[in-house]
């Protein structure tokens, strides 16, 4: 059966697990999850999952959750070069640290945008102007602190070389950028550090992984977004009151 | 210098961090940092009610996620990821020991809960379990902020309880 990706490259960790096993030729079957269409609450997908979560792993006969865990676990399974997860005590001890700051700062606040200009309509709903603002501005503070606490002078966010860390936040940067919003304006040193990490990964597996999120704003427009299924619904709906 | 460590016991990431190096006998100098922050307990602290639909709410997003521990990722295990406890029983106690000390009685009604907690406590040693949580567990009877407190701390809180 082989290692099989449970995935929708619309998300970003999905989208950071894509990347890193089509970078180091892992050999897995894609299994799109059509999240518009909200087929991870479908009971098919829960049986796998009883998150209803994806990124979502399945080697086998193990099931793996987040994409930390499934980064990890594919770096290690496959040898993958060592800049991505370094053996080295402290250099590993920065990936963890960027992705613990990552997961309270980073994921759940990038994502916003995606919610207010597409999804929240798609149902019927908007996501309060308060909650707007409140977005851009812990955006605003996310990326100073990315900027001076974890990049700094450095060319990638933990040091010399690509690692894990660069990957999962270059794809939460996607998602804003897709939605319009001008990340780097007077950020000069991130600007240039994005633009390294997308050379690093090569111009063709980053076009074809950023497709989807890329043209979601054209797609939007054209009003031809099929409406997500009623039972995706109160999931959405949860998802959106936890927006602060 | 040698290993130091920044910590405030009221935090949940810092017992964990505290408790793993006690057990496992890692030498360190504890630098007390005190921070005067948490979700369910500012309010008493600041001497504001909370809105009660506020509340309803935060309770009711708790009861899911105990759910969700016991089902997804305790289920007929002894510890979180397996028979033996891992830094993810540690980080997990750490955090439930907080709606704890604010008086969420949530292991009463959660037998499985209530037992892994047992286990992880007995692993870990019932005298460092309760130094680890002797701060938070006595703040509900802190008296309420002074004004300047109050003040500095008024925004994060009303920024948390959105």
């Amino acid at each position: 059966m082989g290692l099989e990706l449970y995935l929708d490259l619309l998300s970003q960790p999905c989208r950071a697990v894509y990347i890193f096993a089509k970078k180091n030729r892992i050999p897995f079957e894609l299994r799109a999850v059509d999240l518009l269409k909200g087929e991870q609450v479908s009971k098919h997908f829960s049986k796998l999952n009883s998150l209803q979560k994806i990124p979502t792993l399945k080697d086998d006969d193990f099931v793996l959750t987040e994409s930390t865990a499934i980064l990890i676990y594919l770096s290690q399974k496959y040898h993958t070069d060592d800049h991505w997860y370094p053996a080295e005590l402290q250099a590993r001890a920065r990936v963890h640290e960027y992705l613990g700051w990552h997961a309270d700062f980073i994921r759940g606040t990038f994502g916003v945008m995606l919610w207010t200009k597409v999804l929240a309509p798609l149902i019927g709903t908007q996501v309060p102007e308060e909650k707007v603002c409140r977005n851009r501005t812990a955006i605003d503070e996310a990326l100073d602190k990315l900027n001076a606490r974890f990049l700094g002078n450095k060319p990638f966010l933990t040091g010399q070389q690509v690692t894990l860390a660069d990957l999962m936040a270059l794809e939460e940067m996607m998602q804003p950028f897709a939605l319009g919003l001008d990340l780097y304006e007077g950020r000069p040193q991130l600007a240039s550090w994005h633009k390294r990490v997308e050379t690093f990964l090569g111009a063709e597996l980053c076009e074809e992984a950023h497709r989807s999120i890329m043209s979601i704003l054209e797609w939007n427009a054209s009003k031809t977004i099929p409406t997500p299924a009623p039972e995706a619904h109160p999931n959405m709906l949860k998802r959106l009151s936890r927006i602060p | 210098m040698g290993l130091e460590l920044y910590l405030d016991l009221l935090s949940q990431p810092c017992r964990a961090v505290y408790i793993f190096a006690k057990k496992n006998r890692i030498p360190f100098e504890l630098r007390a940092v005190n921070l005067l922050n948490c979700r369910v307990m500012l309010p008493n602290f600041l001497g504001e009610p909370v809105a009660p639909k506020t509340l309803t709410t935060t309770l009711a997003e708790l009861e899911g996620i105990l759910t969700l521990l016991e089902d997804k990722f305790l289920q007929d295990k002894a510890f979180l990821a397996g028979p033996h406890i891992s830094v993810a029983d540690l980080v997990a106690i750490t955090e439930l020991m907080h709606p704890v000390s604010a008086g969420c009685q949530i292991f009463e009604s959660r037998p499985k809960l209530a037992a892994w907690r047992q286990r992880v406590e007995m692993v870990v040693g019932q005298d460092l379990f309760q130094e680890a949580h002797k701060v938070i567990l006595q703040v509900k009877d802190r008296s309420p902020a002074d004004s300047s407190t109050k003040q500095a701390l008024m925004p994060r809180a009303q920024a948390m309880l959105q």
